[in-house]
């Protein structure tokens, strides 16, 4: 009776989990520098309105993965991506896809704060100004508010709008990039350890509001931090010398791995 | 399982199974003793069961430090975590079986005074080697690790509780005979029932066993045999 109960609950649960719909499909995702081989046939879902973390050690291909999923690769000389990723069923590397609508729509946070050398007001405004988005100073200053908002940071620069942006802290320096990534109105953010070089009261402010911002967009997070994959995400990927290892719900992953690579990596002993 | 990058880190969880294990020694040392002292009236040896409780009480606070410690430092994850918490709690069971063991040998005093049937102590004395038995294995699985044996230990606890129930009907019968056994037998059922509690953290212990060798709850009810609750209604 007992044993029934828990399975049918665990049963539910897991079908709870499995009814979010797939945001993002990865479908035999593989990625080449050139010659060499960063990816081998990734297959990972991004499920909708989820916190997902990518892990596992240094050149394990989780940045690779993340860029892949707003064509960041695009950018870099010799860089070559097969398989299939859509977003919201729509094939991301479809020739006729406009880039940069495709980034509007997946923005992204990077690891050192890089706000632009203007006043916070033009870093949260420039892009929806090259986006068409907002057109009247009265549009504008409502989405720079709202953004400011969503990311934490309304209240400590609102006296300040004027001023550089390159002077606020390094965790406000965050938020603002945060805070540009959202005045966009984007449906999927990546971020790719966006807190290390933080320190632990900037990286608290930036944990709190990737739990705000979970209600509205997906959110995708690479990280080095164990203990901040454990804290963020409901999901986590752990990817080893350019394979999908495991992906499991971050309790899980955290408790009681299924794979022993992934075992070995979040407790910090030799593979 | 593979080591830790941060070699300090494996001396931390050695220290934690080392402590366990001389715990397991010592409280299995004391139900041995308290059940000696209980059947040949030996004063003595129930002072010294008494007064070696400390120790396992000591033990158990300063696993839990370090515990905490290695919590707070190392951020543990997944066999590593578990395997933290698993020492906490063999710990807490090992300290109640100190406890246990304590107050069976404080009772001695109480039952020495009036001559037990031998029939009744060797009741005692099996239920006690059952008991012990169990205790001795469930540290050596905590020696070895294995999940399987574990799960064989923890189904075995049907047969201390049904010795337990045999015995509560028993005393009950001495006490029925004649009203002046009332008092030692009341004395040496709270022994019997010590034993048997003694055997259920054994079950604990052999659960935790699992949980941290598998990351995964044992299924099932454990088995029960323990029917004295019902014993006084068969009795009227």
């Amino acid at each position: 009776m007992n044993m029934m109960s828990e399975a049918t609950l665990e049963k539910a649960v897991d079908q709870k989990m499995n009814a979010v719909p797939h945001k993002m499909i990865g479908k035999d995702v593989s990625v080449y520098y050139g010659e060499k081989r960063a990816l081998f046939d990734v297959n990972l879902n991004i499920r909708e309105n989820t916190v997902t973390a990518l892990i596992g050690p240094s050149g394990c291909g989780k940045s690779t993965f993340l860029r892949t999923l707003n064509r960041m690769n695009d950018t870099i000389d010799h860089c070559k991506v097969t398989g299939k990723i859509t977003l919201d069923g729509g094939d991301i590397y479809d020739p006729a896809i406009d880039v940069v609508e495709l980034r509007a729509r997946v923005g992204m946070v990077f690891q050192k704060p890089n706000p632009f050398p203007k006043s916070i007001y033009e870093n949260v405004t420039y892009g929806p100004k090259i986006h068409g988005l907002a057109r009247t100073k009265a549009e504008l200053d409502a989405v720079v508010e709202q953004s400011l908002q969503k990311a934490g940071l309304w209240n400590e620069v609102k006296d300040r709008l004027h001023e550089s942006g390159t002077g606020l802290s390094g965790g406000q320096q965050q938020r603002l990039c945060i805070a540009r990534a959202v005045a966009v109105s984007p449906e999927v953010i990546l971020m790719d350890e966006p807190c290390s070089a933080l320190d632990p009261i900037a990286t608290a402010k930036v944990e709190e509001l990737i739990h705000e911002l979970r209600a509205n967009y997906t959110i995708v997070i690479v990280t080095h931090s164990m203990q901040q994959a454990a804290r963020v995400s409901q999901r986590t990927a752990m990817f080893h010398l350019g394979n999908l290892v495991e992906e499991n719900d971050t309790d899980k992953m955290f408790t009681n791995p299924d794979d022993q690579r992934t075992q070995d990596y979040i407790m910090g002993r030799f593979g | 399982m593979a080591t830790h990058i941060a070699s300090v880190y494996d001396e931390d969880l050695k220290y934690l199974s080392r402590r366990i294990s001389e715990m397991g020694g010592l409280a299995e040392q004391m139900v041995a003793e308290s059940v000696r002292a209980l059947v040949n009236a030996d004063l003595g040896l129930a002072q010294k069961v008494i007064s070696d409780d400390v120790v396992l009480d000591d033990a158990e606070r300063q696993i839990g430090e370090k515990a905490i410690v290695t919590i707070a430092k190392r951020q543990p994850m997944a066999a590593d975590l578990r395997e933290i918490m698993g020492s906490i709690r063999i710990a807490a069971d090992l300290e109640r079986v100190g406890d246990l063991g304590k107050n069976t040998a404080k009772r001695v005093i109480a039952v020495s005074s009036a001559s037990l049937p031998r029939q009744l102590s060797r009741g005692i004395e099996h239920l006690a080697e059952l008991t012990l038995m169990q205790l001795k294995e469930v540290l050596d699985v905590y020696a070895s690790r294995s999940a399987e044996k574990a799960k064989a230990i923890r189904e075995r606890d049907g047969e201390i509780d049904a010795i337990y129930t045999s015995l509560f009907r028993e005393l009950l019968t001495y006490m029925m005979e004649d009203p002046r056994n009332i008092t030692p037998c009341t004395h040496l059922l709270f022994c019997a029932k010590n034993i048997e509690r003694i055997g259920d953290h054994a079950t604990n212990i052999a659960e935790t066993i699992y949980y941290m060798t598998t990351g995964a709850q044992p299924l099932g009810e454990r088995p029960k045999d323990d029917s004295s609750n019902t014993v006084g209604a068969l009795a009227t």
